[in-house]
């Protein structure tokens, strides 16, 4: 099979109509695209950036969730719910990093403790049965390092952290190597649905106009994330809009890894689910997010108030960690839209699929938000056919508890010396790692994009001492 | 297949100035010294200060060569001496004590030595590690990438840029960013106006005194920094290039790794006046004991701590508790901070200090259980970002087992 990826610069491909293109190369967009791959369609993605998973899947709290909390009966709950198991097994067979740490709801007064069985009944409507109560000691004695005035958790133990970025770039790699062609630097700035001569009215093809030129489809996958209510109003709805809700977070550095062992989550309250404390699969520890209403959908700024307010946060949960060393501080934005659950809706007329309002449940729920729009897709009337394998695909090793990162392998440094030369010391990244991404089916344009494909510069040194390097190697790819 | 065993005399982990001056005074006395370096050539930062002022008599600041030349010849000294220098080896962790793991092309190694040096130096917080809040732009370096990728790989950097910091290391990134054809917009610190620095410097970018950087604008690539000045005025600095510069850290990851307990000041490892840690059989050196330094003074603690190395290496004894130093604000710290038993006197019979704030006739007093051990008035006024100097008169006065030895400057 050939490979398709095209950038900026480069023509689209003419000739034949794509039988269905996905807006959007996030998590969703890419989980959607891998899905699609499985059966005989034409499939385009189309990403307005340069990058996949480069908006709201590159920065959030990557927390593979069990759903104990949502809200019992809505289309989140059970995709949440069924997007977990399937995204756990697709992680363990293709090497995104995962870490079954467990979550604590802490309750930090009598109200937030007396509220702790209501949660666990909410958790068992959703059908799930593992959480359990926790009393103060208990608390103290598994997680030590907790701030004075825990009275108590629930406990949610299959509640996991993930790798945000391995995840979308899994799923675009196997999508892209099954036939998917994948077209970045592609903004969609107007749709034509027309009617072709002969056929019925409601089979016309839509004709994207892109910043790259014309590309036509015979049906349409809204997953733009952020931007889902604009192309939304492209096609004359005016269904729901999306406001970003800022999350900023803090990430400190791995000597404060051994301060926490679970996923310290608070008791939510109306104002939302709050701040959390929990480590990540590269061995870091997030402090996290605020939420912030906002109406710039590009307001990826961290601000003093917002820092200030984790700070605070933060050292109430766990004293220690605020004295420990910054590595990073990011924000994301979610796509809220105002409404409790995905806005997920098929047009069978126009062969078209909305899928808004996907939250930070998204990375969780991708997969099956997946083979939910795909069901929709198919009853618009298009012949999907029998799925097909799709090829394995085995993504590098970035899990810091990964049984044995390349550094350490010695029979990979034995069949290749470039394993043992290691260019991020921070990270442990290796002149091998690099090598491998950028020679891989989708390489980074970038030196961001080589640090989520490979870990190389998200140290506590920031560029310090492989910032220049690693800038240098990723230019000389660059055409 | 598995890790190569082996073992050494000493290991040290680090080839900038201090691990080098180490390795050259002990391979001169006879010991089989093996130094590891994770970069792919020896010389520790000097490698990419294109600036002068290396190499000069004593150790000290002022001498005329640039970073490079004084790099080559701290290797040239080591390796004469007939230590063994490895570069591109990565010292990943510890096995038991003084026993090291490695990665390099040529597999994983387990290294034991009799001693073990850490010189693993300093690097400057980030931008985020100071929580400069705003966008993440492109644009944003520390001095040492901006040197190394100015000096290194001869990177463009931008067109207007503003340095954030005007300690040493601030102007030497402000000819760092000329000498790429930068403009350099300003400099600016939170602290106050130094006196006579118009005097002390040459033609250059205004430096904005108490005044701090509030935030970074633009998406992309670097719009601006805004910034507040203590009196609360604020503006915005138009320019596409910042670099944060001083705001030293020790790199101590693998003292940390190690349970070499840290000294709160310094966030080095707690040394005593022979660079003993903590930890028996593990020495620490240079920049890593104190952030930075000059080189010739990470160099010569390197060189010095050769004698107590060899002595612990015919005796293996090491001290069991030890009295600590400590300072008051706003003094952040002093090194050595432990007092060891013998009394022995640390480099240059004096300890270094910094202070976090200007005093114009400063007067340390050092005290034990509130006795006076000893006053001293400096002839100079005590500046942020610049060592100043303790003797170690006092030392024979103080009780190595007692309580901490408290240091105020007044």
């Amino acid at each position: 099979m050939t490979r398709t990826v095209t950038r900026a610069g480069q023509p689209l491909p003419e000739g034949q109509d794509y039988d269905v293109t996905v807006i959007g190369a996030g998590v969703v967009g890419t989980a959607i695209a891998r899905e699609l791959a499985r059966h005989r369609v034409r499939t385009a993605l189309v990403e307005a950036s340069d990058d996949i998973g480069n908006g709201t899947s590159k920065a959030n709290t990557a927390i593979l969730h069990t759903g104990f909390d949502a809200v019992p009966g809505s289309l989140e709950a059970r995709l949440v719910r069924e997007g977990q198991r399937g995204l756990a097994v697709y992680a363990a067979e293709t090497g995104i990093p995962v870490e079954r740490v467990g979550a604590l709801l802490v309750a930090w007064d009598q109200e937030q403790l007396d509220s702790l069985p209501g949660l666990l009944t909410k958790a068992e409507s959703n059908g799930y049965h593992a959480a359990r109560l926790l009393d103060a000691s208990r608390l103290a004695e598994i997680e030590p390092h907790l701030g004075p005035g825990a009275l108590g958790a629930l406990e949610i133990p299959d509640e996991s952290v993930i790798c945000p970025w391995t995840t979308p770039l899994a799923f675009a790699t196997q999508a892209v190597l099954a036939g998917v062609h994948l077209h970045l630097d592609c903004r969609v700035t107007a749709i034509e649905t027309g009617t072709e001569p002969g056929n019925e009215p409601g089979t016309g093809i839509h004709t994207l106009t892109t910043t790259r030129g014309p590309l036509r489809t015979r049906a349409l996958i809204n997953a733009a994330g952020l931007h889902a209510d604009e192309i939304d109003r492209l096609l004359g709805h005016d269904a729901f809009t999306v406001t970003p809700r800022r999350g900023q977070l803090i990430v400190y550095d791995k000597l404060a890894r051994d301060l926490v062992r679970h996923i310290l989550l608070p008791v939510p309250t109306a104002a939302g689910k709050g701040v959390l404390v929990a480590p990540t699969v590269f061995g870091n520890v997030l402090l996290g997010p605020t939420a912030e209403e906002l109406d710039d959908k590009a307001a990826t700024e961290s601000t003093e108030d917002g820092l200030a307010l984790l700070r605070e946060k933060g050292r109430r949960i766990l004293p220690r960690l605020i004295d420990e060393e910054v590595t990073a501080v990011y924000a994301g934005l979610r796509a809220a839209t105002g409404h409790e659950d995905y806005r997920i809706k098929e047009y069978p007329e126009l062969r078209y699929v909305a899928v808004g309002g996907i939250r930070s449940t998204g990375l969780t729920a991708s997969m099956a938000i997946a083979a939910h729009v795909t069901d929709l897709l198919a009853r618009t009337g298009l012949d999907l056919g029998a799925p097909v394998e799709l090829p394995h695909v085995t993504m590098p090793t970035l899990g810091e508890a990964a049984d044995r990162r390349p550094y350490l392998d010695a029979v990979l440094i034995a069949a290749d010396p470039a394993y043992g030369t290691v260019v991020c010391h921070c990270e442990r990244v290796t002149e091998g790692e690099i090598r491998d991404a950028l020679d891989s089916v989708l390489p980074p344009r970038s030196v961001e994009g080589l640090a989520r494909r490979t870990r190389a510069g998200n140290g506590r040194c920031q560029g310090f001492y492989c910032g220049a390097r690693l800038r240098a190697l990723t230019a000389r790819t660059r055409p | 297949m598995t890790r190569r065993e082996r073992t050494v005399d000493v290991l040290v982990v680090g080839a900038g100035p201090a691990g080098l001056g180490a390795a050259a005074e002990l391979a001169a006395s006879g010991v089989r010294v093996e130094v590891l370096e994770r970069e792919q050539s020896a010389g520790g930062i000097p490698r990419h200060c294109h600036h002068g002022g290396f190499g000069g008599r004593g150790g000290r600041a002022g001498g005329g060569l640039s970073g490079p030349e004084y790099a080559l010849r701290c290797v040239a000294a080591a390796e004469r001496a007939g230590a063994t220098l490895r570069t591109g080896i990565t010292v990943t962790g510890w096995a038991g004590p003084r026993t090291l793991d490695a990665t390099g092309p040529g597999g994983l190694e387990r290294i034991t030595a009799r001693a073990v040096l850490l010189a693993t130096g300093a690097r400057e917080r980030p931008r985020s590690a100071r929580l400069v809040p705003g966008s993440r732009p492109a644009g944003v370096y520390t001095t040492g990438e901006l040197q190394q990728a100015v000096h290194l790989h001869h990177q463009h950097i931008g067109t207007r840029a503003v340095v954030v910091g005007d300690e040493p290391v601030g102007h030497a990134a402000a000819g760092t960013l000329r000498v790429a054809g930068v403009e350099v917009v300003a400099l600016v610190t939170g602290r106050p106006p130094e006196p006579l620095a118009v005097l002390r410097r040459g033609p250059g970018a205004p430096v904005l005194s108490r005044t701090t950087v509030t935030g970074l604008t633009g998406r992309g690539r670097l719009a601006g920094v805004t910034v507040r000045h203590e009196d609360g005025r604020t503006t915005t600095l138009r320019c596409d290039t910042v670099v944060f510069t001083g705001d030293w850290i020790p790199d101590h990851e693998l003292a940390r790794r190690g349970a070499v307990a840290l000294d709160p000041g310094t966030r080095g490892p707690a040394h005593d006046t022979s660079y003993r840690t903590g930890e028996p059989g593990v020495f620490a050196i240079g920049n890593l004991l104190h952030a930075v330094e000059s080189a010739g003074t990470a160099a010569a603690e390197g060189r010095a701590a050769a004698a107590p190395v060899l002595r612990h290496l015919a005796t293996g004894s090491w001290p069991a508790g030890r009295t600590a130093l400590a300072v008051e604000a706003p003094l952040t710290w002093i090194a050595p901070n432990l007092i060891g038993p013998g009394g022995e006197p640390p480099l240059d019979n004096r300890f270094v200090l910094r202070t976090g704030r200007r005093r114009a006739a400063p007067l340390f007093e050092v005290r034990q259980s509130g006795r006076l051990l000893h006053r001293q008035r400096l002839l100079l006024p005590a500046r942020p970002g610049v060592p100043l100097h303790l003797s170690a008169d006092w030392l024979d006065r103080a009780d190595p087992h007692g309580d901490t030895v408290r240091i105020r400057m007044r």
